[in-house]
């Protein structure tokens, strides 16, 4: 199969922009609410949205952290896994948290990234963020809050998020597994 | 998560099962540490200062000779992984009725340990140990031969004040003799590109040791001259069965390092000492509480450390 991509940069802007509407739906000047990026790939979202939300809102008063999971991890052991940094600024104690990744895929990142997050203070509200929702995949009862796009896919594929930070182009790929 | 390789540059596993001492790991495996070890210092400066890495694992803390910092910080780094720990001191224990070193681990490893750290007042007693059980091992100082956790502490805490250890000069005076602190250092030092200095009393230098690629300087005014970090060793008192040194006085108007000293050199160097300090014999206190002191740093780093070193070693204990 050949890669196919998803989202392509026109799309993805579109996408990032509604995301960012959602959010303010319910989170308004987001005083009372922080974003936590996962390491270490939902952190380029989480800053892509933090940047957004600055140019709608035209405020600079959103906080936005990075969150790295690897010691929470439930498969420890059957994976190289070196951390990245985690880098909280505020106080997540009775905060509404909005906690990003770039895919959804098994759920477990998510389940670490609930406890890993306990440990900086108990927010008063957890939603979940991602790019893309690969449904039909969950080995947990995990569910996104704001979905910037749902695919089918199976098991043996991959989705590759690229951002313009570090590849040069906004896309999202389906990849099969030999690719 | 996107399965995306990971943009992290060397090797993401250590090259050994155990710490034997830094003779050998490689200076792929020292990086991986550190890198690790700045995590772990986030980690333990945080409300609350545990991760669950470790929850599933047992770790022995054998120590055959008396300890209070590194056993402590072994334990809190354990604690802080959720590890479970088990003490043993041999004072406490059937090693005083006659029973072997493999027979006390093997017993140990019984009750489903996965890992041990000791310490032992023999040289060599790690890599023996190593050669007959299966668990993975930390030395913990073994007799005058390694401490390689105290010595990954020191390059870690230099490399944080300094930046980089690469091209520094790095004095080690004192007691180099009796010392494993000193031997680590020396190879963990070199291993990291640093220039290393021993200095001391000539009975404390082991002959041969500027085979190891060190200089040696019996003067130590102008060995502090030189270096850019001075890591000032404890004389080990319990030691000198001979009489090394003919007066603690006298060593410590010539070996050791007082303020008046410390502030007519050229440029401000970093103080550092592994603890238990004789305070007065080789710094002064003043010296010790100063700004250029680092003593206490070295104390949080060791956590960190240990932390990195353990989490690294459970990683691997699939392999």
């Amino acid at each position: 199969m050949k890669p196919k991509v998803i989202l392509d940069s026109s799309n993805f802007e579109i996408t990032i922009n509604r995301l960012c509407h959602q959010l303010i739906e319910n989170h308004n000047n987001f005083s009372e609410s922080a974003l936590i990026g996962l390491q270490p790939r939902g952190i380029f979202l989480a800053n892509r949205i933090q940047k957004t939300l600055f140019q709608i809102l035209k405020s600079k008063n959103i906080k936005c952290g990075n969150l790295d999971i690897t010691f929470y991890r439930d498969d420890f052991r059957k994976k190289e896994l070196i951390p990245n940094r985690t880098q909280i600024d505020f106080i997540v104690e009775d905060k509404k948290v909005i906690l990003i990744d770039d895919v959804l895929f098994t759920g477990r990142t998510i389940r670490a990234g609930l406890d890993a997050m306990l440990a900086f203070g108990r927010p008063k509200s957890v939603e979940l963020m991602v790019l893309v929702d690969r449904r039909y995949s969950r080995h947990l009862p995990i569910q996104p809050d704001y979905v910037g796009k749902t695919i089918d896919s199976i098991a043996s594929q991959k989705v590759k998020v690229e951002w313009k930070e570090i590849e040069g182009k906004d896309t999202v790929w389906l990849l099969s597994n030999d690719q | 998560m996107a399965i995306v390789k990971r943009s992290i540059k060397g090797m993401t596993k250590l090259s050994t099962k155990h710490l034997l001492g830094i003779k050998y790991l490689t200076p792929t495996d020292i990086d991986l540490i550190f890198k690790t070890a700045d995590n772990f210092k986030e980690v333990i400066n945080r409300p609350i200062k545990k991760v669950p890495s470790l929850r599933d694992t047992t770790i022995a803390n054998l120590f055959f000779e008396n300890s209070t910092r590194t056993r402590i910080s072994f334990e809190l780094a354990q604690k802080r992984l959720s590890a479970d720990v088990i003490n043993f001191s041999a004072s406490s224990s059937s090693v005083k009725k006659g029973e072997t070193l493999i027979d006390t681990v093997n017993n140990i490893l019984a009750m489903k340990v996965d890992m041990i750290v000791m310490r032992h007042p023999n040289p060599g007693a790690a890599v023996f140990l190593s050669k007959h059980i299966d668990a993975s091992i930390l030395n913990a100082g073994d007799g005058a031969h390694e401490h390689p956790t105290q010595a990954l502490l020191d390059a870690y805490s230099i490399r944080e004040k300094l930046g980089n250890v690469k091209g520094k000069n790095i004095l080690i005076a004192g007691d180099i003799l009796h010392s494993r602190v000193a031997l680590s250092n020396i190879f963990c030092l070199q291993k990291l590109g640093a220039n290393v200095m021993v200095s001391g009393p000539p009975t404390l230098l082991p002959m041969h040791i500027d085979k190891l690629g060190v200089k040696v300087e019996t003067d130590l005014r102008k060995a502090l001259e030189w270096c850019d970090v001075a890591n000032m060793l404890r004389i080990q008192l319990e030691r000198q069965d001979v009489r090394y040194i003919p007066s603690l006085r006298e060593y410590s108007m010539l070996y050791g390092l007082n303020k008046d000293l410390l502030d007519s050199l050229k440029k401000k160097i970093i103080v550092m000492h592994p603890g238990p300090i004789n305070r007065g014999v080789e710094i002064t206190s003043d010296v010790a509480d100063s700004k250029q002191s680092i003593i206490l740093e070295q104390v949080e780093n060791g956590v960190a450390i240990r932390m990195a070193v353990l989490y690294l070693l459970a990683g691997r204990s699939e392999d």
